[in-house]
């Protein structure tokens, strides 16, 4: 099995997820009942710019939607991928061609080939994580729900 | 690394029994967790509004579902049990029936411990009979008895760290495999251990139960309980469309799907503790984290003082046996050295070398431990359990709970060891018909 835990490197993550300012969602659904509509939902509303990939929808939360990463005519951070494994490869290979940042595969999104493509075209890669859920974690409010954040500090928080 | 991350390091349990779930609140930074005395929640817009209620943003609603006294007393027991989250209730009771409540349906079938606490067989049974679940009872100390017991219909094994009032110290990693093997998940009560003397996730429970009420809170004041996750287990595993499938409750929303490993426990919360309402009090929250910060201070006086008068008694003549699993006679000592290296807790039994009389002899002649039906107070109690705790149970369910005629339970409080044996003295000179 891949040791996953260079990919869950708290600092990564949080470096991830204060640089990103464009996410590019790639398998992002219109329905509202999917997971990856909470998580382009959730990003938007937290001042994330969401960018749909998906040749299956037009729009996506008010969103037009890119059938490929390369179609995407602006600037893109982030690409946050929910697709099966067998995708990642060449979904890394463009990521890296589009000048993304940082490559987010969400939970069971489990690529080795996939994360060599992208950590030797120089993005931060996290794997197995949820976006929202790590968002919610450092900087948002997982905890009101009574979620082990498992931030410990006596620091006082901007609010 | 920025200044403002949260560094990679991995707290000790004692500075997370201090500080989990408890950062300081920005607005004032008031630095003990405040009280959150209220029933409900100002929405900062329509659309805020609709995406709490959507659970596509983590909010406050109503006092019923969330609150952040109590929110703030989950994190941190879900952290010191080492699981991802947990969801308060108004007791152990309301707790328990709430985690069944979410995963079973009419038909299905649970195998839980035949030496549990007496309140929660009478619950089993009764939720059984209502729920339309099948139950079936077994040895806790025999594997082969839990995996002979499971079948088909079967969704989930019950049991708790320690048995109460039997002593019994559950082979968690063995019936762990067992639920597993059958694709079920393994509950256990760990209200006796705590998470600092045993964390059953470690050795593979899914889900662990706690009534707060008991060392959790240790100062007696209030009633609560609470449901904790590994989330680890795979509700999609095609035996838990309850959880797994579109759920009419919630608009359609397939909670695991949705939520992943945190799927069970918002429906535990957004569903069963909505519809059911068994929610735990602010003001309750608070004193439970009081209680939780001095845990592991308390914990080592507890099990040190229990060790104490369990060996004080096993040499009288007058006492028939005394059922601490930490004795080095026990028969549980393997398993007390394997799951609880740290001590077996502080709550015991001990046999009178006579009958239901002389129980109650016993309790009338002490004087510092309080007779009561509660353990786990930071106070000693004592009391006879034939004639109270378990006075529902039939003569086989008794046996089966491994309590006689003349069993004595003791719940050792942090009080001076040396006072304890002097008050049980006056207990067995009373007995002996010569007390005051
Ligand atoms: C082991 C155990 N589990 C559960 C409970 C029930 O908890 P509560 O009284 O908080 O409902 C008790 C209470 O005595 C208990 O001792």
């Amino acid at each position: 099995m891949t040791d996953l835990s260079p990919y869950q490197d708290p600092e990564v993550i949080q470096r991830v997820l204060h640089q990103a300012r464009t996410v590019a969602i790639v398998g992002l659904s219109s329905n509202v009942l999917r997971a990856s509509n909470f998580v382009g939902f959730y990003a938007a509303r937290h001042g994330y710019r969401v960018i749909p990939v998906n040749p299956r929808e037009e729009e996506v939360l008010g969103e037009r939607s890119y059938p490929s990463l390369s179609d995407i005519p602006e600037p893109v951070d982030l690409v946050d991928v929910f697709r099966a494994p067998d995708a990642v490869p060449g979904i890394a290979r463009e990521a890296v061609a589009v000048g993304a940042r940082a490559l987010w595969l969400q939970f069971g999104v489990i690529s080795p080939e996939g994360v060599e493509i992208a950590t030797a075209g120089g993005l931060d890669v996290v794997m197995d994580r949820c976006f929202k859920i790590e968002h919610a974690r450092y900087i948002g409010r997982m905890h009101v729900l009574g979620f082990d954040t498992g931030v410990i500090s006596a620091r006082r928080e901007a609010h | 690394m920025s200044d403002d991350y949260q560094p990679d390091h991995e707290f000790g349990f004692h500075t997370r029994a201090v500080h989990a779930g408890a950062r300081p609140e920005p607005t004032t930074g008031a630095r003990a967790v405040p009280i959150y005395q209220t029933s409900s929640y100002v929405f900062e817009d329509p659309e805020s509004a609709a995406a709490y209620f959507n659970l596509q943003e983590y909010g406050n609603t109503y006092s019923r579902i969330m609150n952040p006294t109590v929110a703030a007393l989950e994190e941190r027991l879900a952290n010191l049990e080492g699981g991802i989250g947990a969801v308060a209730f108004a007791s152990g009771l309301a707790a328990q029936s709430s985690a069944l409540f979410t995963m079973l349906v009419p038909g299905d079938h649970m195998v839980a411990s035949a030496a549990l606490y007496g309140g929660t067989v009478t619950q089993l049974k009764h939720l059984a009979r209502k729920l339309s679940v099948d139950l079936t009872f077994v040895d806790p100390d025999v594997p082969a008895d839990w995996a002979r017991a499971v079948r088909d219909e079967t969704r989930l094994l019950f049991a708790e760290t320690i048995g109460n009032p039997g002593g019994n110290v559950l082979d968690i990693e063995a019936v762990a495999a067992i639920a597993h093997d059958a694709a079920v998940p393994l509950l256990v009560d760990n209200t006796f251990a705590t998470p600092y003397l045993c964390r059953p996730m470690e050795w593979g429970a899914d889900i662990v139960v706690h009534s707060v009420t008991k060392f959790i809170g240790g100062h007696g004041t209030s009633i609560g309980g609470a449901v904790v996750d590994s989330g680890e287990f795979d509700w999609s595993n095609g035996k838990f469309a309850i959880v797994a499938d579109p759920s009419p409750a919630y608009h359609g929303l397939a909670f695991h799907e949705t939520f992943g490993s945190y799927g069970y426990l918002m429906k535990l919360r957004a569903e069963t503790l909505r519809d059911l309402g068994g929610a735990m009090s602010p003001l309750n929250a608070f004193l439970f984290m009081q209680g939780l910060e001095t845990l592991p201070l308390r914990m080592e006086r507890h099990v040190s003082n229990a060790m104490t008068v369990a060996q004080w008694l096993s040499e009288r003549d007058d006492v028939a046996g005394v059922r601490h699993p930490g004795l080095p006679d026990s028969p549980y000592a393997p398993l007390t050295a394997k799951y609880l290296p740290k001590g077996a807790g502080a709550v015991f039994c001990f046999d009178l070398d006579r009958g239901r009389e002389a129980g109650q002899d016993f309790i009338r002649g002490v004087r510092l431990f309080s007779h009561l039906a509660n353990v786990g107070d930071a106070k000693s109690l004592i009391i006879h359990p034939a004639s109270t705790t378990h006075r529902q149970l039939g003569d086989d369910e008794l046996a089966a709970a491994g309590i006689g005629p003349g069993t004595i339970r003791l719940s050792i409080g942090i009080e001076d060891p040396q006072d304890l044996i002097w008050d049980l003295e006056q207990g067995f000179a009373r007995m002996h018909g010569n007390g005051s």
